[in-house]
């Protein structure tokens, strides 16, 4: 409960403009990017410094006050959905790049930055930050780093988590820690800035990151590869990686995909193939002609049955922009849809296709794919309608069972959209029992009382997990 | 997509709510899947930075209005009315959710139930029952208007400081409106226009009730420029309103009556196309078919003419005969044009790139295109009248990115973008002069074919 009091001293914080109770401030805060899951907040607060976190989370810890901080709202996992009310955090008006060193290429910002703002500034000073999350256009920095997104470029360059060097992060009690620097090299204690990247808003407020950038790459070149079989295409990847050559970006999307992207985006693809496969390998020219040249003739090797390398640059973004805007335009099909995040080492990208395909039908649902083929990372994706509960339970059990798989084959529950609420009963299936409980250790250490996005990452309640058949 | 889930089952106590329920299409509410890809295109969320005021919150809002979830209360209203209405949410959105339906739904409920103060009533029904229906009421505000210009009166007006009574944005929108005429188009040309050289095609022109009162020389100089690219032009003298001004303000019964006339008017002249050089009049022609989707009597015809609108500059570029175009003025340098997008021509005519093209194909010029020039000016329709504040912080942003085009001409294809240019330019004045004009009287005057 917020009282009078406690809305008065946040206001003195923050201004009267900036901490809000009304209606209209507690629906439009109720919500994130997860279908089918809405809680309303108690209160929406903005802040502008770090200063202000770090005096808000003294009120909030004061009084016991939940606090679930939120960049645009644009994560699959539920990750700021406030399902124990309290007050949502808005880091929006955070949102100044600090500096960029050009002598040690980092950059500081604030945690509001939309990534792709971030991103472009990045360029125009001849710099590259490779990280790109398919909601980049909207996404912030302080989001991704929350959720430790991924991206295409996944493959080659890592994810958010191999860019961030140094953090400052309010902890629940209001204290201020700042970790790493703009080092490359440091070993002093536990290594928090790892720790707190992808921590979901559940182990500390970020307030400020500092950020590893590198020189651009010289050229890019990109093609695509078009398969009649979906089984041919994955086994290209494998065999690609196999061979010791990372591409920039290796993306495959199946057939009920191509067939919504190219509705949204209407660039011409193929409708009558199973899967395209989406390359691109960047570097020195030499490097990426000869790569191009050998990726070329594997996907010969694999049955492809057209092939084509984008000519100009601008051929090539819009083959990227159609992989970007993949999940989105699936929701084209039905009203609902539910995108998981699977991921398995790429050496089984084949199997994990199959099993997808086969889980599918079992349930009698609809599930397309694409996704990051090349680091593994696929997307199955659900079309349902939320109104309808039978399929939507269908969908759900067909879910639980392509994550167990993922886990048979060596892989993951989640890639890169992160667990919060929706894959939080899966999560002991992944790290087990010993696990949960060291990762609940490190939560007490920062916030005892739980007030930092409570509800997310740890269930209350493990699922009883699936049984495979066999063989 | 349709559901065979309906609408939710709730008696509501609040009649708005109530209403809402009964008009918002509740499977579009459903598609809005929250992913927050609109954002980034909503000026007024790039504005406050409040997610309340973007497209997804307003969706958010409205469902939870239907859903019993919140009361739709003063502050739901105002939230709605901030809305521009410029539509630019839509493509953005990778679900094609339906937001400028959803927001005139909203408007029409918020319509019936509203309570406006007894100069507004009087001020909506002068205009909407008594001035824009008519042509005659038109014509006349057309003629006042001159007369006030030309009269002296304006200059009285002026002088004695007349105009500080009115509010300070309705003083300065007065300083710039162009001069009014009481003769329109058919009035100067008659109703038919002859193609010159080989004639390609018929078309019937949209007037547009400000355009012709306004901009009657943009008119006429649309009706050259369409006879010279080889159009035989009707100009039916019977037309009447768009209805798009009703529409957006929730008067959805009038503005379909008004669709029914202009439908019978062009239908029986059985042309191509029918050209309009306003993209917020061609936006509201261009869906009559989805206004009259529930009219059993006009649904075919209401197809039957969106299919025909089309906006100038695409006609232009797509079916005519290729016309050229030079500047002619005797500056060594060439002459720099920047274009202020309309956001109906661009996001519900899908009319962005034939004004470009056309422009960069007039000689002894630069096309320089202006940093978010797909974004809003704030104009749009009475927005500027009524919800001034946001307005003019919008137009504030807008000319910094005019200025840093160093264009001598800011041109737009559509008169609420034009007049709001020019108010731009003379607030903010920019380092250098600056010109708004409609392109169309642009490349009238750049044309290089015989006439």
């Amino acid at each position: 409960m917020i009282t009078e009091l406690i809305s008065k001293q946040l206001k003195a914080i923050v201004g009267d403009k900036y901490f809000r109770t009304d209606q209209e401030a507690l629906i439009a805060h109720s919500y994130d990017g997860t279908p089918m899951l809405q809680a309303l907040p108690d209160g929406v607060i903005y802040p502008e410094t770090t200063e202000q976190v770090s005096e808000i989370m003294k009120i909030a810890s004061a009084n016991r006050i939940p606090i679930v901080t939120r960049g645009s709202g644009s994560n699959l996992c539920g990750g700021t959905t406030p399902l124990s009310g309290g007050i949502v955090m808005v880091m929006h008006r955070m949102n100044k790049i600090i500096e960029v060193d050009m002598e040690n290429l980092t950059a500081t910002v604030q945690p509001g930055v939309i990534t792709q703002h971030f991103s472009s500034h990045i360029e125009e000073l001849g710099l590259f930050y490779p990280p790109d999350p398919s909601s980049m256009k909207i996404s912030t920095i302080g989001g991704n780093i929350a959720e430790c997104s991924g991206g295409l470029r996944g493959l080659k360059y890592g994810t958010t988590k191999d860019y961030v060097l140094g953090l400052t992060a309010v902890l629940a009690n209001g204290s201020v820690i700042h970790t790493g620097g703009k080092l490359t090299k440091d070993v002093a204690g536990y290594d928090l800035t790892k720790l707190l990247v992808g921590s979901e808003g559940t182990l500390a407020v970020i307030t400020e990151a500092i950020l590893k950038l590198i020189p651009p790459p010289k050229t890019k070149k990109t093609m695509i590869a078009m398969y009649k079989d979906i089984y041919g295409a994955a086994r290209t990847v494998s065999k690609i990686i196999k061979q010791q050559i990372i591409p920039a970006t290796l993306e495959i999307l199946d057939n009920p995909t191509i067939r919504v992207v190219d509705d949204f985006a209407k660039i011409g693809l193929p409708l009558d193939m199973a899967a395209i496969l989406i390359i691109e390998q960047d570097g020195e020219p030499e490097m990426v002609e000869r790569d191009i040249e050998k990726i070329y003739s594997i996907c010969r090797e694999e049955q492809a049955d057209r092939l084509e390398i984008a000519k100009t640059r601008e051929e090539a973004e819009k083959l990227l922009t159609a992989r970007r805007s993949a999940f989105t335009a699936l929701a084209r099909l039905r009203p609902t849809t539910i995108l998981e995040d699977a991921t398995v080492p790429r050496s089984k990208i084949a199997d994990m296709v199959l099993k997808t395909n086969a889980i599918a039908q079992k349930y009698n649902v609809n599930i397309a794919t694409f996704g990051h083929a090349g680091d593994g990372n696929l997307h199955p994706t659900a079309t349902t309608d939320a109104r309808d509960k039978d399929e939507v339970h269908r969908v759900e059990e067909a879910f639980a069972e392509i994550f167990e798989a993922a886990i048979e084959l060596g892989g993951t529950i989640t890639g890169e959209h992160g667990v919060g609420v929706v894959k939080a009963p899966y999560l002991e299936w992944k790290v087990g029992e010993a696990g949960i409980e060291v990762m609940k250790g490190i939560k007490t250490a920062f916030d005892p009382l739980n007030l930092l996005n409570p509800d997310k990452m740890f269930a209350k309640q493990a699922k009883k997990r699936v049984v495979i058949q066999r063989g | 997509m349709a559901s065979t889930f309906g609408k939710p089952n709730i008696e509501h106590s609040n009649p708005l709510a109530r209403t809402l329920l009964e008009k918002l299409d509740y499977d579009q509410l459903t598609n809005c899947m929250r992913c927050g890809f609109c954002l980034p295109a909503c000026p007024t969320f790039n504005e406050t930075g409040m997610e309340p005021a973007s497209p997804r919150g307003r969706i958010a809002m409205m469902k939870a209005a239907v859903d019993g979830l919140m009361e739709p209360d003063e502050q739901f209203k105002d939230q709605m009315n901030l809305c521009l209405g410029c539509r630019a949410c839509e493509p953005a959105c990778p679900a094609d959710v339906k937001y400028g339906q959803l927001i005139e739904q909203t408007k029409e409920a918020l319509e019936e139930h509203a309570q406006h103060s007894a100069p507004v009533k009087i001020m909506r029904k002068t205009l909407f029952k008594g001035v824009f229906p008519k042509r005659g009421s038109m014509k006349l505000l057309g003629g006042s208007l001159a007369f006030y210009q030309k009269s002296g009166l304006q200059k009285v007006a002026r002088g004695t400081g007349i105009m500080k009574l009115f509010p300070k944005h309705l003083a300065e929108m007065e300083q710039i409106l162009p001069e009014a005429s009481s003769k329109g188009v058919v009035e100067r040309m008659g109703t038919f226009y002859a193609a010159k050289g080989k004639k390609v095609g018929t078309v019937a022109m949209f007037r547009g009730c400000i355009m012709d009162v306004m901009f009657a020389d943009t008119n006429v100089n649309t009706v050259e420029l369409l006879s010279a690219a080889g159009f035989d032009v009707h100009i039916p003298d019977a037309q009447v309103c768009c209805g798009a001004l009703y529409a957006h303000s929730g008067e959805m019964e009038d503005a379909r009556a008004l669709a029914k006339t202009n439908i019978d008017v062009f239908k029986e002249l059985g042309v191509d196309y029918i050209v309009s050089n306003a993209g917020g009049c061609g936006a509201l022609l261009i869906e009559y078919d989805h206004l009259l989707a529930q009219d059993e009597q006009y649904r075919e015809d209401g197809k039957w003419f969106a299919e025909r609108v089309i906006d100038i500059s695409t006609l232009l570029v797509e079916k005519g005969n290729p016309l050229e175009f030079a500047d002619r003025s005797s500056q060594t340098e060439h002459v720099k044009v920047t274009y202020q997008d309309s956001c109906h021509l661009r996001n519900v005519m899908k009319g962005s790139s034939a004004p470009r093209t056309l422009m960069k194909n007039v000689a002894n010029t630069e096309y320089i295109e202006m940093v978010e020039s797909d974004r809003c000016c704030g104009s749009a329709g009475t927005y500027n009248v009524v919800q001034p504040e946001m307005a003019g912080s919008i137009l504030e942003h807008k000319m910094v990115h005019a200025d840093r085009t160093e264009a001598s001409y800011m041109l737009t294809s559509n008169p609420g973008c034009l007049l709001q240019m020019k108010l731009g330019i003379e607030k903010h004045k920019p380092q250098q002069p600056m010109q708004a004009m409609h392109i169309v009287d642009f490349l009238h005057e750049r044309m290089l074919c015989s006439k």
